[in-house]
């Protein structure tokens, strides 16, 4: 208890000297937008996702700036919106903008980001932290648009190799209806042909059957085909995939969005110094990290490890920085984290989670790359057209 | 007479010999709680002790009859007296204690609360909190100088090396290093720091009179990933020859010529080596193997790896008792 008190004390104390010691502070303003459509309704999944995914990941990363900050002279903001349809995201986005703030982290569909890009001024930085579309890392990138999310190809070849590596090779696939579930499905057809899986089954899921009741009975008949070794799911959403793991015709793992899935972050995740960000996460927020988590906190510490680098805040210069040999983000996935500079995507580690542990993470020994081992994970260089680095 | 002096030193000899028993080192065993304490003559493990949960940092006082233990996750410092191997007392320490070092006062320790962002003195006799000094996230190295005057703190988030001042507990200095710096070492004059970025890969060799780095040194392990090369703890030999540098997952040690800061040689030990003793003598180097959950012995003559000893899971500190 005395300790207690002269540690609240003591933290006191330094707070009230630290507020008027810093004259000439550089204020970095950031602005984070937010625009999660409407989802609809989902049968199996019955746990809600927080709605504020990514905002707490963002505002965790504004406080560990600021810790790093107050030893430099260097102060963090973040300007927040909240937006209900990608008119309000735009109109948001412009009147920060007029308000001069010029570096960006956006969680919104690839639409709405691909709006943004084209309201952006020359020098705004837009930080990707939401959207897995492919296509935004391989045909339609663009200069000051980079990706702290990992790309549905990132996810699925995370995936890809783990299944190669345990010669679980003969892959069921079943694809929901939304555009989401197709876009996975897509990237998990590009993995299985990279890592030699053979799909002995791609069948879209159409029943509309309320499988709270039904799922014993209608998924053993769904998945009887020869034999395979895994069932993959793509449903991003949750309609139906949390109902296939124990209902398949024969006794085989489930993996993809369901069963055991690649991810950007899982609260399973402790090595690497990752219980320490567990543990603020938590105590900040009173929930526990998630993708979107991560990759706003893995955006907005971009910003400020650039800008204790620079001991400024220019976006150009930000922007440059974050895409050249210097950079490197302590990202707790035991490797340092770099941007890809031909499109802006932070490379990192994949962890594949179940909903209570970490089963291996990805890249894997043994699939081997001439320069970045993550650069086994996701379109390389070759296979994308773009080249924002110039 | 003769026969009476003969039994008296007989005596003696027994007497002095059994308590000291053999030479021993002290290793950490962060996942098991317990504390594996290796014969350093038959490189065998004599007694595995229980002690509090997480145990990490582990260091000796300064007259060698006490070892303090980190127990993070019992958020206190252990005290284990070395004559009974029995933990006799706990100190306050903040939350979270990772590392921590002793001035050479026997007096001052110095913790670094991970969790808190706070470096917390603690006087080791009277169990008083002497001060909290607000560093960067996640504190984790600590270091005093031999010469006492300097005690610095490296925050892995923050990536800096905060130099606080002994005597007014007050930050002097901040040196930004790569990123995830881990541990930082004194050469035995204090004038020369060595400080070790985990994920930025390199060293950074610190002038301690201008407080200004004044090399950087990076890696490259044949055959290994660079983004595995992760330096963590660095021993240095009093002779000036050599720093030996732990290299994380790449599952080696750097052998680095102190005084020219050219890397000599790479050797082999276990899997993720992170933290190393050298024994009384400096014959011989002993690692952390954290993944293997072994340690592994180094001839620092012919550099050689020796022998692996099997001890708990995910050893993390060790110390050589160099008394023993």
């Amino acid at each position: 208890m005395v300790f207690c008190n002269r540690l609240l004390a003591a933290t006191l104390a330094t707070l009230i000297i630290a507020l008027p010691a810093q004259a000439d502070t550089l204020t970095v303003r950031i602005g984070y937008l937010h625009w999660i459509p409407d989802q609809g309704p989902v049968l199996s999944n019955v746990i809600p996702a927080p709605e504020d995914s990514g905002l707490r990941g963002a505002d965790l990363a504004i406080a560990d700036n600021r810790t790093t900050g107050k030893f430099l002279g260097q102060n963090y903001l973040l300007e927040q919106r909240i937006s209900d349809s990608q008119a309000d995201t735009v109109a948001a986005f412009e009147s920060l903008q007029k308000a001069g703030i010029d570096l960006f982290v956006v969680n919104a569909p690839a639409s709405a980001l691909t709006a943004l890009v084209n309201a952006a001024d020359e020098h705004t930085l837009l930080m990707n932290a939401g959207a897995k579309d492919d296509d935004l890392r391989t045909d339609e990138c663009h200069p000051n648009l980079v990706h702290t999310i990992p790309s549905y190809s990132m996810l699925t070849d995370a995936l890809g190799q783990w299944l190669n590596q345990r010669r679980w090779q003969q892959v069921f696939m079943i694809t929901g209806p939304t555009d989401e579930d197709q876009a996975w499905a897509q990237a998990f057809r590009r993995s299985a042909k990279r890592f030699g899986l053979d799909l002995v089954a791609d069948k879209p899921w159409t029943f509309d059957t309320d499988l709270r009741r039904m799922a014993s009975k209608e998924l053993p008949v769904f998945t009887q085909h020869g034999d395979y070794d895994a069932v993959v799911v793509a449903d991003v959403h949750g309609d139906f995939g949390e109902y296939v793991p124990f209902n398949t015709w024969l006794p085989r793992p489930v993996v993809g969005t369901q069963g055991m899935s690649p991810v950007a972050w899982h609260r399973v995740v402790e090595s690497w110094g990752a219980a320490q960000l567990q543990k603020r996460f938590s105590d900040l927020a009173d929930r526990n990290m998630n993708n979107e988590d991560y990759a706003a906190w893995a955006a907005v510490r971009s910003i400020g490890t650039a800008v204790t680098q620079l001991g400024e805040a220019n976006p150009t210069s930000i922007r440059n920085f974050l895409l050249g040999d210097q950079f490197q983000l302590a990202g707790f996935k035991g490797r340092k984290l770099t941007y890809r500079s031909w499109n802006g995507q932070l490379r990192q580690p994949i962890p594949l989670v179940h909903p209570r542990g970490l089963v291996a993470q990805a890249p894997f020994d043994g699939y081997l790359h001439p320069n970045s081992q993550m650069d086994t994970l996701g379109f390389d260089e070759p296979e994308s057209t773009c080249r924002i680095s110039g | 007479m003769n026969n009476r002096l003969k039994r008296t030193a007989l005596a003696a000899m027994i007497g002095l010999s059994t308590p000291a028993l053999a030479s021993v080192a002290y290793v950490s065993n962060e996942k098991d709680n317990t504390l594996s304490i290796i014969d350093t003559d038959t490189h065998m493990v004599l007694e595995t002790i229980e002690v509090g949960q997480r145990p990490r940092g582990i260091l000796l006082s300064k007259d060698h009859t006490k070892l303090y233990i980190c127990a993070s996750d019992d958020d206190t410092v252990q005290v284990l007296d070395l004559a009974t191997r029995k933990i006799i007392d706990t100190l306050p320490s903040g939350e979270d204690p990772e590392q921590f070092a002793l001035h050479p006062n026997n007096k001052h320790l110095y913790i670094a609360n991970e969790d808190d962002a706070i470096v917390t003195v603690v006087d080791v006799d009277t169990k008083d909190v002497l001060a909290q000094i607000d560093v960067g996230i996640e504190p984790e190295g600590m270091a005093v100088s031999p010469d006492g005057k300097w005690a610095v703190n490296t925050s892995e988030t923050t990536s800096m090396l905060h130099w606080i001042n002994t005597e007014t507990f007050e930050i002097e200095k901040n040196i930004v290093v790569g990123q995830r710096p881990r541990h930082v070492e004194f050469s035995k004059d204090s004038k020369i720091a060595w400080a070790s970025a985990e994920i930025g890969g390199t060293v950074h060799i610190i002038d301690v009179d201008k407080l200004e780095q004044i090399h950087q040194m990076s890696f490259k392990v044949p055959g290994v990933n660079q983004d595995r090369v992760q330096p963590v703890g660095i021993e240095l030999t009093s002779d000036g020859k050599y720093a030996f540098v732990a290299l994380g997952p790449s599952n080696h040690v750097a052998v680095v010529d102190a005084q020219s800061y050219e890397v000599l040689d790479y050797l082999l030990v276990g899997a993720r080596v992170w933290q190393l003793d050298l024994d009384k003598d400096e014959k011989h180097l002993y690692t952390t193997n954290g993944v293997s959950g072994d340690v592994s012995v180094i001839d620092v003559d012919e550099l050689k790896v020796l022998k692996s000893i099997k001890v708990g899971r995910y050893p993390w500190g060790v110390v050589i008792d160099p008394s023993s």
